[in-house]
């Protein structure tokens, strides 16, 4: 049932289309939760946990995995989706979403659900501990990579620029970050809260190898996985440009959807959107 | 007076258990020499990780390095590890239970001429109010190898409160084996306990032979390991001499005389006199004028131990 490797473009869209629809309907029956942000990085996640990363659902110590840190948390919804359909729970246990006694909880929470590597919520604290994995990966020589998701609004938080210099100086070249950059946080356009730009180069002069692409064609996503991994000396970032609410026309580029659910009545027509794409 | 130091005993252990354990790592943000992890980095400098004055990352990524199956030791003073990094170490270490250990200096007032910006008097409370983390605050270097070597064992958050000063020897015996969740007996006394940690355990004992002179028996106790607490021997304490005074070098609030009066309260209610400071940052000065100012000396102890002694609910039964 799960597919490893999976290097048909259609058959990628074609998961990403259920993982979309798993995101609303999962979002809808909790009543609550995070719909933009998870919806612009479903190629994103679904690039990595099909077709690029080494894991494995039944074994999930595997010392030669690949590990994955969603550092912006609250998309806690569009990897509950990922994992299920990877075999890693049951698919019921997604309508489970934030109820009292689910294994999962509003963020992810490692204590509880399969396949998550550690507790994020709390923005701006994955890249550290990604870059904590890798070092112990060197360590035991081991040839894992870690990938970690950022928020572009996350980046805001400084603790995300202590770990990019972290992982320059240690020449952390099996961390792989992707930043889905949705252009949106909370309060509005990310340019107009608290400009982040130039991302680019500012990752640059922290000593990243930096790659900018489209983060919902997966052709230019897993070229770009595929090619970051040759770069030695030194970490990469994915600089993924996609739009919040991917999928739905009425959810796109509006902050407002950062963290409500489809009501009954959006998540009827979001549906049908996702069938019969957007007109 | 032997005096030794808590630093250069953790960072002596830490090399010690580096040589037995391959998973030991060891971080630091900038002041290695001053923790004395130094002494780790320059044996096995592949596995250590100086993380620059960066908190914060140093506790997620030594998160990240427990959660791939490493036992990292993170050190900086104590206010910055449990001060400037308390909401990283809330999220990525102890809410996943992660088995990190942050052994901090410079605990206390006793840093001295630095002043208040550079002495944790909170970091007890801020650590101990963490679910899942354990609280470990010794009372002298003998001690201190101990208490690292045990929890380097232990699987779980673990924050150690060290100092920079060096303490005077208690524990010169070789017999003493510290456990997690126990106190120790240093003492034994009918008329009142007195339950310390760190630095104020030296000073509860010497109070306690001033007291005796005058005919006062005190029982002292060295509570190290804050949390979790020895609720039995403080139970003990409490129906035995119905009188307690705690001392630390900490404020009064969330700290050591916080952590006893939840159990005195719950389980046997007898006066507590809590010794510490109170709603006030530190100052700049001697460590040993220091004491005097916040009145933390053994002397000052005498004192307050014959001010409360008038509570003692027998005593006013007699009075009364
Ligand atoms: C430290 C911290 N501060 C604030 C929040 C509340 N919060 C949750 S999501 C979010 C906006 C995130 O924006 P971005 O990183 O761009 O994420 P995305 O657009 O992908 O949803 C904020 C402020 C948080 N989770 N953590
Ligand atoms: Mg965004």
């Amino acid at each position: 049932m799960f597919e490893q490797g999976v290097k048909d473009i259609q058959k990628l869209k074609k998961i990403a289309k259920e993982i979309r629809k798993d995101i609303l309907l999962m979002l809808n029956k909790a009543g609550s939760g995070h719909t933009g942000g998870s919806l612009s990085a479903v190629e994103l996640l679904t690039a990595l946990f099909f077709a690029k990363m080494k894991h494995d659902p039944k074994n999930l110590t595997w010392k030669g995995r690949d590990h994955f840190i969603l550092s912006k948390g609250h998309a806690a919804p569009l990897l509950y989706a990922i994992l299920a359909k990877c075999g890693y729970f049951k698919h019921e246990e997604l309508f489970e979403l934030r109820q009292l006694g689910s294994r999962l909880q509003g963020h992810p929470d490692c204590k509880l659900t399969p396949g998550i590597e550690v507790p994020t919520g709390s923005l701006g604290q994955g890249l550290s501990m990604a870059n904590g994995i890798a070092m112990a990966l060197r360590l035991d020589e081991l040839s894992g990579r870690v990938y970690v998701l950022l928020g572009d609004g996350e980046v805001q938080e400084g603790q995300v620029w202590e770990a990019a210099m972290t992982a320059a100086h240690y020449k952390l070249d099996n961390v792989c970050a992707i930043l889905d950059n949705n252009r949106l946080q909370i309060d509005g356009w990310v340019e107009e809260v608290k400009n982040i730009e130039p991302l680019a180069a500012k990752w640059e002069a922290f000593g990243w190898n930096v790659k900018e692409i489209n983060g919902h064609d997966f052709r230019q996503i897993l070229e770009a996985l595929n090619e970051v991994e040759l770069v030695k000396g030194k970490p990469s970032i994915i600089i993924a440009h996609t739009v919040k609410g991917k999928g739905v026309s009425f959810f796109e580029n509006k902050a407002k959807y950062h963290g409500v659910a489809p009501t009954n009545d959006e998540l009827e027509l979001a549906l049908k959107e996702l069938e019969e794409g957007i007109k | 007076m032997k005096k030794a130091s808590l630093r250069e005993a953790y960072g002596r252990t830490l090399v010690e258990l580096g040589k037995e354990n391959k998973d030991i790592v060891v971080l630091d943000a900038d002041l290695s020499g001053s923790t004395k992890t130094k002494m780790f980095a320059k044996e096995f400098p592949e596995r250590f990780f100086n993380i620059g004055i960066a908190e914060q990352d140093m506790m997620g990524t030594a998160a990240g390095l427990a959660a791939a199956g490493k036992i990292p030791f993170a050190s900086t003073f104590a206010i910055f590890a449990t001060g400037r990094a308390w909401e990283q170490i809330r999220q990525s270490i102890a809410y996943a239970g992660l088995n990190v250990k942050i052994v901090a200096s410079h605990g206390g007032i006793t840093v001295g001429d630095d002043g208040g910006s550079h002495q944790a008097i909170e970091d007890v409370g801020l650590m101990r109010i963490l679910p899942n983390m354990t609280v470990i605050v010794p009372a002298d270097a003998i001690e201190m190898e101990q208490v690292i070597r045990t929890i380097a064992k232990y699987k779980g958050p673990v924050y150690v409160r060290g100092a920079r000063i060096d303490f005077p020897v208690i524990y010169d015996d070789k017999d003493y084996h510290f456990q997690i969740g126990k106190g120790s007996i240093l003492r034994e006394g009918r008329d009142i306990t007195l339950i310390a940690m760190g630095l104020m355990v030296h000073h509860a004992l010497e109070a306690a032979s001033i007291l005796s002179l005058e005919g006062i028996e005190c029982r002292v106790v060295n509570m190290s390991s804050i949390k979790p607490i020895d609720r039995d021997l403080i139970i003990d304490s409490a129906q035995k001499t119905e009188l307690i005074v705690t001392i630390e070098e900490h404020l009064i609030t969330n700290g050591l005389g916080s952590a006893v009066c939840e159990v005195v309260c719950e389980e046997c209610p007898v006066p507590v006199k809590r010794l510490g400071i109170k709603d006030r940052f530190g100052i700049s000065g001697k460590p040993d004028k220091l004491l005097s100012y916040f009145h933390l000396t053994p002397q000052d102890i005498v004192e307050e131990v014959k001010k409360v002694l008038q509570r003692k609910p027998r005593l006013v039964r007699a009075v009364g």
